[in-house]
């Protein structure tokens, strides 16, 4: 089936099997940001944004994408790189693997969530797992980025 | 992975139905997170995306949500977090994460009957009723009892009252599934005790909640909750043995009590 869909604010037109998932869609259209770290929609490494949504790309049907804008780490240069800046100044980016999901689940709540406190970022970020850093650099780095206590 | 030979969005429910029960291995198509796992060979995979049944709205006495709202939405709505003690919101809050929950829909989630469903437990407690194409509004204690039959989800309505609630899980870790949940409900005097990854799907505690409804002093939740316990049967799989489950129901049912006298 054809999709038309607007992938970081370019048009694009894909043929996609049926039962193909966005995921695999991307990444073989060249989108290298996208990774698979699990096969049970646990790890959040997939992430990305459907309509500005953080959504499991690993999840969702190609065809459902037909007519959708959507957004990933290519489309968000900039402030991925504010971000992870200070992911490196706190020490908190170590393999790297999981970094494009977290950092786009971060951006997501930035938009959706004004002065979270610690409980409701730790919430957010729950489907996003991280084997290295154990969690605490990475919290010590969002809390800077947001500005918040 | 799953096969689906064609994608079909019909422009109503009669049409979705009649496209689902014309062929044993045709099938509704929800977030498809659960599909995505299995190795199902779907014939017609059907979409209700075009359907406009994707909301939440409060109207007439009813809060209604669409078999195509996401469990996210569930979890956000300012309808759902000011209504039963945010009861519906708080049960969905731990389903692995955000990105998950952003796709998962309600339709499915009660239409698949999930033993660990949390969404099902806290539903139950309130005054919910489902309504499927073909077998009409029927409430959703007698869907779960139902066996098995193809019908479309269309969408689930909550009695609007000034129902208490409090929602109570066990997980070995958040966004585990869980051992064991729990959701207690109480309008007046009239209590409901749900309890949901028996492992079975949730189930009320008939007798615990008519002696509570019946005579209740704070100082023997213990009592109810130990009914509770003992009316309902437990089983053992890779997450809990049944006797664990038992002693937990206990547990956790004291604590959703608890929790609903203090609700304001
Ligand atoms: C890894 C994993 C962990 C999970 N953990 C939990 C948990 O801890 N707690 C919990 O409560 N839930 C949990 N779930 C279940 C989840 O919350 C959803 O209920 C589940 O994924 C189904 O939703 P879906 O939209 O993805 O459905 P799909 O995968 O699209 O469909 C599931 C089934 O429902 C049918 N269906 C879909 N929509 C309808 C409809 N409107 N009418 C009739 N039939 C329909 C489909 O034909 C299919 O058989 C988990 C799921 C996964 C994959
Ligand atoms: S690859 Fe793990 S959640 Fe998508
Ligand atoms: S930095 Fe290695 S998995 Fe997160």
């Amino acid at each position: 089936m054809q999709i038309e869909i607007i992938l970081n604010g370019k048009k694009v037109s894909l043929d996609v099997k049926n039962n193909e998932l966005l995921a695999d869609t991307l990444r073989n259209y060249g989108v290298f940001s996208i990774r698979k770290g699990c096969d049970t929609t646990c790890c959040g490494l997939c992430t990305i944004w459907v309509e500005e949504k953080p959504v499991l790309s690993c999840a969702m049907l190609s065809v459902r994408a037909d007519g959708k804008t959507i957004t990933t780490m290519e489309g968000l240069q900039r402030e991925a790189e504010e971000f992870a800046q200070v992911l490196v100044a706190e020490g908190s980016e170590q393999c790297g693997f999981c970094s494009p999901g977290f950092i786009l689940t971060v951006l997501a709540m930035k938009r959706e969530l004004k002065n979270p406190t610690q409980e409701e970022i730790v919430h957010y970020l729950t489907g996003n797992l991280c084997r290295c850093t154990g969690y605490l650099g990475q919290l010590r780095a969002i809390k800077k980025y947001l500005g918040v206590a | 992975m799953f096969i689906i030979n064609e994608f079909i969005q019909p422009q109503t429910i009669e049409e979705a139905y009649n496209i689902l029960v014309s062929r044993r291995n045709n099938a509704v198509i929800g977030g498809s997170a659960f599909l995505r796992m299995g190795s199902k060979k779907i014939n017609t995979a059907v979409d209700l995306s075009k359907l406009g049944l994707d909301y939440i709205k409060d109207e007439d006495g009813y809060i209604e949500i669409g078999a195509y709202t996401t469990l996210r939405e569930v979890e956000t709505s300012p309808i759902l977090v000011n209504s039963f003690s945010g009861v519906i919101s708080n049960s969905v809050k731990n389903i692995i994460g955000i990105q998950f929950r952003n796709i998962v829909t309600v339709g499915a989630s009660v239409f698949s009957k999930y033993g660990f469903s949390d969404l099902i437990t806290a539903l139950l407690a309130l005054d919910t009723e489902i309504e499927l194409y073909k077998a009409g509004r029927i409430p959703l204690d007698d869907f779960l009892k139902r066996p098995f039959e193809k019908d479309v989800l269309i969408r689930i309505f909550i009695k609007k009252n000034q129902r208490r609630a409090s929602f109570q899980d066990l997980r070995n870790s958040v966004s585990d599934y869980p051992i064991l949940n729990v959701a207690v409900s109480r309008l007046d005097n009239q209590w409901t005790i749900a309890v949901g990854a028996r492992p079975r799907v949730a189930a009320i505690a008939i007798k615990a909640s008519e002696a509570l409804s019946e005579h209740l002093g704070p100082e023997n939740l213990a009592y109810y909750a130990d009914i509770a316990a003992e009316e309902l049967t437990f089983g053992t799989n890779e997450r809990g043995t049944a006797e664990y489950r038992q002693a937990m129901c206990k547990v956790l049912v004291k604590r959703a009590l608890m929790e609903v006298l203090e609700c304001k």
